[in-house]
């Protein structure tokens, strides 16, 4: 395990994920690339799962075309805050189409972690929740508590009126990585099939 | 033709020659137009709807295509029917020579990701290009692309 910095009350990212995953039903759960992938799988693999280990700054677009075609079922976008620089525009994509089925949580720990620890620009001036709000999400926030965190899961597995943006901040330490499933056309099958779906 | 194959989710960067046809697929009450930032948006959100159980078509310029070659590989990898209609731009009389590169560049860019790519130049072989693409990517589960030559630009027959 990588030694990271530690910043003092930034939360755990496993015990974030695990409650934020915790009052999960139907959910179907998209995981960014990276430690994102690794956090969810960390909490229980699950069919309704979709783990990208690539398609870096897709991960949010990803979650947005699946949750329009699926508007009954929550839809929980689990991302890094490196992979979501990259895909800053479809927070604007997002915001023009106001599914009430999406959330989409970052969890900010200012580093990419795959390369080395390098900071991302939110150790710096960027606030991603900012970012969001400007985009048109009206409901962007911040969290730094594991009641936060809380709260937010109550939501996210739910279908409400607009989607949500959160930002959760985490502290800088690396996890063990757990692994899941890395062949895409199988992972894509399994959650078709879970939705009733053709495995194709 | 794209409510024939019962298309609902339609990601686009718009371009002139897409204009009618982003129109129509806003006034069609089936169908979502979904407006995009940039191109691999639209790659994304492609793979998202399949997955959801929903058939997608990517409407873009040429110019954007170089933009989506690493989120390609999303539709490879878990093997993603795939199809997008493009516009050319830098080839038939272009006066932009900004627009050549990517034109030119445009066919191989999708190849090298195994995008299988169809092309019409004719307003009369439109509708039997992207009936075919059509077929291949949510039929038999491809990634295509149909290149809408700079030539039918303008051209009424080239929209639906």
């Amino acid at each position: 395990m990588r030694g990271g910095r530690k910043i003092k009350g930034r939360l755990d990212r496993r015990e974030a994920v695990a409650a934020l995953l915790a009052p999960r039903r139907d959910t179907l759960v998209v995981t960014g690339l990276g430690a994102a992938t690794y956090d969810v799988a960390a909490a229980g693999d699950h069919e309704r799962n979709f783990y990208l280990w690539g398609a870096m700054g897709g991960t949010l677009a990803l979650g947005l075309g699946l949750a329009l075609a699926q508007p009954e079922v929550p839809v929980l976008v689990v991302t890094g805050d490196g992979e979501m620089l990259m895909g800053l525009g479809s927070f604007a994509t997002l915001a023009q189409q106001v599914p009430g089925n999406l959330t989409v949580v970052i969890l900010d720990n200012g580093l990419y972690g795959e390369t080395g620890q390098q900071e991302t620009h939110t150790a710096g001036a960027t606030d991603l929740a900012a970012v969001a709000k400007a985009c048109g999400i009206a409901d962007s926030t911040t969290l730094t508590t594991l009641a936060e965190v809380g709260t937010l899961a109550a939501r996210a597995h739910a279908v409400g009126k607009q989607p949500t943006v959160a930002v959760v901040k985490i502290a800088r330490e690396d996890a063990p990585r757990v692994v899941p499933v890395r062949e895409g056309a199988y992972n894509k099958s399994r959650l078709r099939v879970a939705l009733g779906l053709s495995a194709d | 033709m794209l409510k024939e194959f019962d298309v609902r989710q339609v990601p686009y960067v718009p371009d002139g020659g897409l204009a009618e046809l982003i129109l129509a697929v806003q006034a069609e009450p089936s169908m979502r137009a979904i407006s995009l930032t940039t191109e691999e948006e639209g790659v994304a959100l492609s793979a998202g709807a399949w997955l959801g159980g929903q058939r997608s078509a990517l409407l873009m310029q040429s110019s954007g295509v170089g933009n989506c070659v690493n989120m390609l590989s999303l539709i490879k990898t878990c093997r993603f029917p795939f199809l997008s209609l493009v516009t050319m731009r830098g080839e038939w009389g272009e006066f932009n020579p900004w627009q050549v590169p990517m034109g030119q560049a445009t066919p191989a860019a999708f190849e090298m990701m195994d995008v299988q790519v169809l092309r019409a130049d004719h307003p009369e072989e439109v509708g039997a290009v992207v009936r075919a693409g059509a077929k291949t990517a949510y039929e038999g589960g491809s990634a295509v692309a149909v290149l809408l030559s700079q030539r039918l630009i303008g051209s009424k027959e080239f929209v639906k």
